[in-house]
């Protein structure tokens, strides 16, 4: 049997996927110092906007392209409608405000698609198994660890070796001397959270021949993803990935031995993060 | 973000002294509703009624602002956002009926102005849960429902006016949610048709040419259960309180069930529940006040059991996914302990957490097994994700599928070239309308009421109305003992599935099995017409043996 190099594997799949989405709310809180309770609806949204595409094309791409401009254009009215007027407010107001945003996100989508799970087809270029090592794995599911790191590449280059993503940094280290050095904060922030809700809406198509596709699939997510950023360290770019892969391999590696306490395992290791380091492996203590 | 933080220690402002004690209620409202969720119904009797009292005392508030804002203090407490229990004597929220409470021996509760009250935001949630934590410690061992109750439950008090109100508890949100909007489709219908004298109510012969339940109209409301236990009690227990509810019923997950059977035993109501097929729900959770007509895992094992063996031969060796709670444990023994029987081996169950989403992990393990069938207990939207996992994993082209309980709209989610030849069991299919005139009437009605057809969730819920209905009606009065009674008699209700009765010993319905087989994508005809139906195993069969279900049932009063 090749049980554990095959669950190692897959844990390396499912924590790519994880870190995708813990990024999105990582780079949100880091900038904005917010969590974003909305993060699973917009995944849902993406997975959503992804499906009406792909239903209508049968072009994965497309549909990818669907999420991504979807999610944003959402992010970009969000922000500017709603979360604008909360930056300055306490935390709980929000957390409400965010919290109602995915309750009304998810009771749209419900409204107009019903509560009824949709069939979103694996691509047909990446259909079927793949042998490796005496197992047999799903072909998606690779494809899906290179999306998951060339996005991440992508973002890496975007935040870390361009101007703007200077800019992102410096408003997170203090985003009042960066606005009084002349640069508009504001429309920083506008970006960074229209991109965090691309992100999720990304993650939420790529996910989508994986899950199933109905209106409440962010929900459970929004919790493993808050895990893996708990774990990584809140704001923390190369906190998110290390989270998720950890948190992916935790939850493998254990079914492999017992089943029933893989989701016991996460939390227990999250706990024991916060207990010896609790701004999280990569946090940095005070941030935000 | 030093200028948030700052924001939270804020002195407070001069707001109306109105609107000040309009919040102080609301928070106080929503800190009990928090207690209601929160504190296990068996082990707080006190607390609850505390916190109930509270609820049904202070000027009433739409319950969506209330659950809001208990969503909103059970996160902040969970994240640790400055909410801790201010000490005792800071307490000073006044209530004019709860000054009466034995908290006020505590001097909690002296009244003073209300202008004196707290204002800032953090301030009123501190002292709301404050508020609880005071009325739930000092109501410890002071049963306040009951010394408010009249002689059972809600009877007479519920039934003094023209009508009677029933309580409809589904699962409009969560991982059941397509479930329980079918579940909500058919207690619609059914309400409806009872109080119009129409449809399958007027072919009842106790409710034929009759308009309403004994003369009296009966009225509803729709709750979200969210798929899960804590809101499903929550919800029910205000139908109870403030809507004197003289039945509730619905729930589509098991552990929701079994947490709304104990709240109707404890208050004395009538709960007729949803989709449900654990064994305990009628085996170690069993009550008098609860009557279940899902067949029971039992029932599915013995009546999947023999098609199984006869379709895939002797020596198969079977491997479980599991969702982990009451339903998906039971289901999974009783299959095991019915196919061992027949000569199959268990290879393993591998047990996953209830919700969840991506099953990679533990379909690794299924995958690397020797088994070659894959049996799938999974259920509703985990079902779907789970089945088409797998079928990426590879997995059914080397193991055979079975999926024991069909989850409404499963099919619907996975495709018929995934279900095709996929056997499996389900309380109700609307095929079935060719074997039963009655469910051929309750397809046509519900197809032009909602204009699609029913699925088995619908059916429950027509069916577990239909059934009280009659019994009230023989009974001659909504008195639960004298329901209860009648119901226990054992005379058959003819409805969808011929005649079926309620075995008095533990309250599971007898009644007929049908056993389904998925259709070739060619053989369709029509994009709903998933199954054949390969059998209906009559319930006196296939029933496990009342000594074997360990159901005690508890008292009538």
């Amino acid at each position: 049997m090749h049980l554990i190099e095959a669950q190692a594997l897959n844990g390396l799949a499912l924590g790519a996927v994880l870190s995708l989405v813990a990024l999105g709310l990582t780079i949100v809180f880091g900038l904005l110092g917010f969590v974003n309770f909305a993060h699973g609806a917009l995944f849902m949204v993406g997975a959503y906007a992804g499906w009406v595409v792909y239903s209508q094309t049968e072009n994965f791409f497309l549909a990818m392209v669907a999420a991504l401009v979807v999610t944003f254009i959402v992010g970009l009215v969000i922000e500017r409608v709603l979360i604008r007027m909360y930056y300055r407010r306490p935390p709980e107001d929000q957390i409400l405000v965010t919290y109602g945003l995915a309750i009304i996100l998810v009771e749209i989508v419900r409204a107009i698609f019903t509560g009824v799970t949709r069939q979103m087809p694996t691509p047909a270029w990446a259909a079927g198994t793949v042998q490796l090592a005496g197992i047999f794995y799903p072909q998606y599911r690779l494809v899906l660890i290179v999306i998951a790191a060339v996005t991440l590449a992508i973002l890496y280059v975007v935040l870390f070796r361009t101007r703007i993503g200077l800019i992102v940094r410096a408003g997170i280290d203090d985003a009042l001397i960066v606005n009084i050095l002349g640069v508009n904060v504001n429309r920083t922030f506008l970006l960074v959270f229209a991109l965090g809700a691309a992100i999720a809406g990304f993650s939420g198509i790529v996910d989508a021949p994986l899950l199933a596709v109905n209106p409440d699939m962010g929900t459970d997510l929004l919790v493993q993803s808050f895990v893996v950023v708990v774990i990584g360290g809140v704001g923390s770019f190369f906190g998110a990935i290390l989270g998720g892969l950890i948190a992916g391999e935790i939850i493998s590696l254990t079914t492999a031995f017992a089943a029933d306490y893989s989701s016991v395992a996460l939390y227990a290791a999250m706990a024991l993060v916060l207990i010896v380091r609790p701004q999280g492996l990569l946090g940095v203590e005070g941030r935000a | 973000m030093q200028v948030k933080r700052n924001a939270l220690a804020g002195s407070g402002s001069s707001a109306e002294p109105r609107i000040v004690a309009a919040l102080t209620t609301t928070a106080a409202r929503a800190a009990c509703c928090f207690v209601v969720r929160n504190v296990p119904l068996t082990t707080a009797d006190g607390a609850h009624s505390a916190a109930l009292h509270v609820i049904r005392s202070v000027e009433p508030y739409d319950i969506p602002t209330v659950a809001w804002i208990a969503a909103v203090t059970a996160t902040l407490s969970a994240v640790g956002v400055n909410v801790r229990h201010p000490p005792q004597e800071r307490v000073r929220v006044s209530f004019k009926d709860a000054t009466a409470a034995p908290s006020a021996k505590r001097g909690a509760t002296s009244p003073r102005k209300e202008t004196d009250l707290p204002v800032n935001r953090t301030e009123f949630l501190k002292t709301g849960l404050g508020t609880a934590a005071g009325l739930g410690l000092a109501g410890a061992g002071w049963d306040w429902a009951r010394a408010a109750e009249t002689p059972i439950g809600n009877y007479p008090a519920g039934t003094e006016g023209s009508s009677v109100f029933v309580g409809l508890l589904c699962d409009l949100t969560g991982s059941y949610s397509a479930d329980g909007e079918d579940l909500r489709k058919g207690y619609l219908l059914a309400l409806d048709d009872l109080n119009n004298g129409t449809g399958v109510m007027a072919k009842i012969a106790s409710l034929a040419g009759k308009k309403g339940l004994l003369g009296k109209k009966v009225e509803y409301k729709v709750a979200d259960t969210e798929t899960k236990p804590d809101p499903a009690v929550q919800h029910a227990t205000e139908f109870i309180t403030q809507n004197k509810a003289i039945m509730f019923c619905g729930g589509v997950s098991s552990a929701e069930v079994i947490a709304m059977a104990k709240l109707g035993q404890q208050q004395k109501v009538i709960y007729m529940t949803g989709a449900s097929g654990s064994n305990d729900t009628t085996g170690k959770d069993c009550q008098r006040y609860c009557f279940r007509s899902q067949l029971d895992a039992y029932m599915v094992a013995a009546s999947l059991g023999p098609h199984l063996v006869k379709a895939y031969g002797k020596n198969r060796k079977a491997i479980y996914l599991t969702p982990d709670y009451s339903y998906g444990h039971s289901l999974a023994n009783s299959m095991k302990a019915e196919t061992e029987k027949l000569g199959w081996k268990t290879v393993a169950d591998v047990v996953a957490p209830f919700p969840t989403s991506d099953y990679s992990s533990y379909l690794t393990n299924i995958a690397n097994s020797d088994a070659d069938v894959f049996i799938n207990i999974e259920f509703g939207n985990d079902g779907i994700a789970s089945t088409k996992q797998a079928a990426q994993f590879g997995i059914m082209k080397k193991m055979q599928l079975v999926i024991p309980n069909i989850s409404t709209y499963l099919p619907d989610g996975l495709g018929p070239e995934i279900m095709q030849g996929v056997y499996g069991t389900q309380d109700w299919y609307w095929r079935l309308q060719d074997r039963y005139p009655l469910s051929k009437i309750f397809v046509q009605d519900f197809v032009g009421r909602w204009k699609i057809r029913p699925r088995w969730t619908a059916h429950i819920a027509y069916a577990q109305t239909a059934i009280w209905a009659d019994a009230v009606t023989r009974a001659g009065t909504f008195n639960p003992v004298n329901v209860i009674k009648t119901l226990e008699e054992g005379k058959p209700t003819n409805l969808m599935l011929g005649p079926v009765h309620y075995r008095a010993g533990d309250h599971q319905q007898v009644r007929p099995c049908p056993v389904l087989l998925g259709k070739k994508p060619s053989a369709m005809e029509g994009k709903d017409d998933f199954f054949d139906v390969v059998d209906v195993v009559p319930g006196e069969r296939v029933m496990q043996p009342l000594e074997d279900t360990s159901c005690k049932l508890p008292a009538y009063s």
